[in-house]
């Protein structure tokens, strides 16, 4: 992300090619032996100084893992993961939790500064919108295993608002963790879930109290940075009865010839009448464009939207990874609760994604929106891959579900694979799809008024995903559409 | 000055313009009429450049640059501008976001500076104006859920705003009503000067009480068979496309 300082010509910045978040950092890591075993679960453990109860969780969650088997009803194709070939925690090498932001080491913040997170706390994010003036984003970082600096905490700590670094809230707010983690992401749901459990490191932990309403936007930046590690980081967001947050995840990596393995979890609950708004720009290192190298993203993201009137919200702009597993999804509990899922998946070259949501209606008058934007260029592969399932009890639900796929190109493919389960006869369930190649005409015009080949695909697939992109918060808005058009250079003859 | 030499080209090995010679001098503009099939849609998309074309033989020079040796957007920039028939719709784009986007694109092509999005607004509201268009048309995806009339009229606002040196209007008449008619044509003519050129490509005479052409040419068969003033496009309203090619065999 940029800084608003920084005002590089988006133009300039579209005709840079390739990924140019993919320099790595030198930078001392601390790194644990390669392999999964309980050794390296209790090292994880004992560098985080965690509780008892957590490593017994941990331990719960790798015994689960090492009864189950991967997954392949996904349309992906790749080679087998070794998972004893991975480190499974990697740390910049400094004195742990850094208490202040001078306290880091100047290479990760000269890292950041590079990617344009604004770690320190007068910085704004693009896009600033002028009659609000300045406008504030927290943010936290995280780097391989651990966060590394958490911004503007003491500002949401006097609204009552706890956004720290997981690794800490279960230091320093356990009964909280205890109560929530693993609550809608059980250790043993699935394998990459459980995989997670057992060797999270860090990730994010927020948590608003009743009644507040976040007075910022609060923001995650992962990035990976050490060779041959596994990123597994794990976040919680708890809005209690009548609070509203969003949040915001931005993901990248270096480039390496190598595949990394990034398996995360993200659980959201939502009591009466909150509102959670979760975005993502996923950005990860997709390969090149031969298939080498690219992180295998194989993420499990649930809201449970357990009060009544509460609300979650999912949008998802995924551009990056060569394998992206992904289904954010809501179980609507609570009665006329509402679950969303706004998403554009992007791949080009050989990247492979399937992608989706699941919206589980179980609480009466129940709604679900889905609106889900497929674009394929180059000889990559595009699933959209979602459930909606309706309960017994959800008398008067309702789900729409909105789902287009572009084709760029003639050898990418486009999948849409929808499941619809309804056992209430008063639920209304509609599924639309539609499937279409980039127009000659569109193209045409667009270059007949002055437009480069490059920029007039760009412009349709922006238009193409505006239903989505109108969810994110502004500055990531303009973010997202820069990066839609970066990731299709060189798509279109 | 739009200059065709010759000018022979294809559609999937069919030939569809058989030599065209066009001298169409900067300052003047020029109606090309003829019957359905005789190839004027051909020439206003091979001098814009579309894919699907082949030229087989000829030339088209812009002011001396080689028109047929450039991208779409390279003769954009050089000043060409092509009015469509059929205007695109372009969903979830912002018209005024296109123009601008498509404005900045031949200003930097040019080697100009590039309008922010304040100085184009006012530009723009300008010329909306001048078309008795809506200002809400600015805002509107471009194309998306117009009438007929307001995409003929969103194309002349494009040409307004983008100022080229050689416009050609694609039966731009066609499904206007009488009075949507006249806005065009007053967009075009506001345009008219020592800087500024069209081709006309029209069905019918209708469309030439408003815009008074210099000269008229007659297409048929893929070539022209009769030039000729503006009393040419009367001749032909009298006595039909048949009576004139005959008469040129």
């Amino acid at each position: 992300m940029q800084a608003a300082a920084d005002t590089a010509d988006p133009v300039q910045a579209l005709t840079q090619s390739g990924y140019k978040w993919g320099f790595a950092t030198e930078i001392e890591t601390e790194l644990a032996p390669k392999g999964l075993n309980t050794d390296i679960i209790r090292l994880i453990s004992a560098r985080k100084s965690e509780p008892a109860w957590l490593l017994e969780w941990r331990l719960k969650a790798y015994a689960a893992w090492l009864t189950m088997a991967e997954p392949h009803w996904a349309m992906l194709a790749y080679p087998p993961i070794d998972y004893q070939d991975l480190h499974y925690y990697a740390a910049p090498k400094r004195k742990p939790g850094p208490q202040s932001l001078d306290e880091v080491d100047p290479e990760l913040l000269r890292t950041y500064d590079k990617l344009g997170i604004p770690l320190r706390e007068r910085a704004i994010l693009a896009g600033v919108t002028p009659e609000e003036g300045t406008r504030q984003v927290a943010v936290d970082a995280v780097f391989d295993s651990v966060s590394v600096a958490t911004t503007f905490r003491e500002t949401l700590a006097k609204a009552g608002v706890i956004f720290c670094p997981i690794s800490e809230a279960v230091r320093e707010h356990p009964e909280l963790v205890q109560r929530y983690l693993g609550s809608v992401v059980p250790t043993g749901d699935n394998y990459f879930a459980a995989l997670n459990s057992a060797v999270f490191t860090d990730g994010s932990f927020v948590f608003v109290p009743k009644g507040v309403r976040c007075p910022m936007e609060l923001s995650t930046y992962f990035r990976i940075n050490a060779r041959n590690t596994g990123q597994f980081e794990r976040t919680l967001i708890i809005a209690e009865d009548g609070a509203q947050v969003s949040y915001l995840e931005g993901c990248t990596a270096p480039q390496r010839d190598e595949n990394q393995l990034h398996a995360a979890v993200v659980e959201l609950v939502a009591l009466n009448d909150a509102q959670i708004k979760y975005s993502t720009v996923q950005n990860w290192y997709p390969g090149d464009a031969e298939g080498r190298g690219g992180i295998y993203n194989f993420v499990t993201k649930r809201g449970a939207c357990r009060g009544a009137r509460s609300r979650i919200s999912w949008t998802q702009v995924e551009t990056g990874s060569a394998i992206t597993w992904k289904y954010p999804s809501c179980i609507l509990q609570g009665e006329d609760s509402v679950g969303e899922f706004y998403s554009v998946a992007l791949t080009n070259h050989r990247q492979q994604a399937d992608t989706g949501t699941k919206m589980i209606h179980i609480g009466p008058r129940t709604r679900s929106t889905i609106v889900s934007k497929g674009i394929s260029a180059g000889q990559s592969n595009n699933t959209y891959r979602g459930l909606v399932r309706i309960q017994p009890k959800a008398s008067g639900a309702r789900s729409h579900t909105q789902c287009d796929s572009l084709l760029i190109g003639d050898a990418c493919g486009a999948h849409t694979v929808p499941y619809i389960e309804s056992r209430n006869a008063s639920a209304k369930v509609e599924h639309e799809a539609t499937t279409s190649k980039i127009d000659e005409d569109q193209l045409f015009y667009c270059r007949q008024r002055g437009l480069s080949q490059e920029d007039a695909v760009g412009l349709i697939v922006n238009g193409f995903c505006k239903d989505v992109l109108k969810e994110l918060p502004m500055e990531f808005a303009v973010e997202a559409q820069k990066l839609l058009a970066v990731s299709l250079e060189g798509s279109v003859g | 000055m739009l200059e065709i030499t010759g000018l022979a080209a294809a559609i999937d090995g069919k030939d569809i313009l058989r030599g065209i010679d066009l001298k169409l001098p900067q300052g003047e503009v020029h109606a090309i009429m003829g019957p359905n099939g005789s190839g004027k849609s051909t020439l206003s998309y091979v001098l814009a450049g579309r894919d699907g074309y082949e030229v087989t033989a000829g030339s088209a020079r812009l002011d001396g640059a080689d028109l047929l040796a450039m991208t779409p957007d390279a003769r954009a920039a050089a000043g060409l501008f092509l009015a469509f028939q059929y205007p695109v719709e372009l969903p979830g784009v912002g018209n005024a976001n296109f123009l601008r986007t498509a404005l900045n694109a031949q200003r930097r092509a040019r080697g100009e500076s590039e309008l922010d999005a304040v100085q184009f607004l006012k530009l723009a509201r300008a010329a909306t104006k001048q078309l008795a268009m809506p200002d809400d048309m600015l805002k509107r995806n471009v194309n998306v859920g117009f009438s007929g009339g307001e995409k003929k009229r969103n194309e002349v606002l494009q040409m307004a705003l983008l100022r080229p040196r050689l416009a050609i209007l694609d039966e731009t008449d066609s499904g206007l009503d009488i009075d949507a008619l006249k806005i065009v044509a007053e967009g075009v003519n506001a345009l008219r000067g020592p800087a500024f050129s069209a081709l006309v490509i029209t069905h019918y005479q209708r469309l030439l009480d408003y815009i008074v052409p210099d000269r008229v040419h007659v297409l048929v068969g893929g070539r022209i068979v009769r030039s000729g003033g503006p009393e040419l496009a009367l001749a032909l309203e009298a006595d039909g496309y048949a009576a004139i090619a005959a008469e040129a065999a």
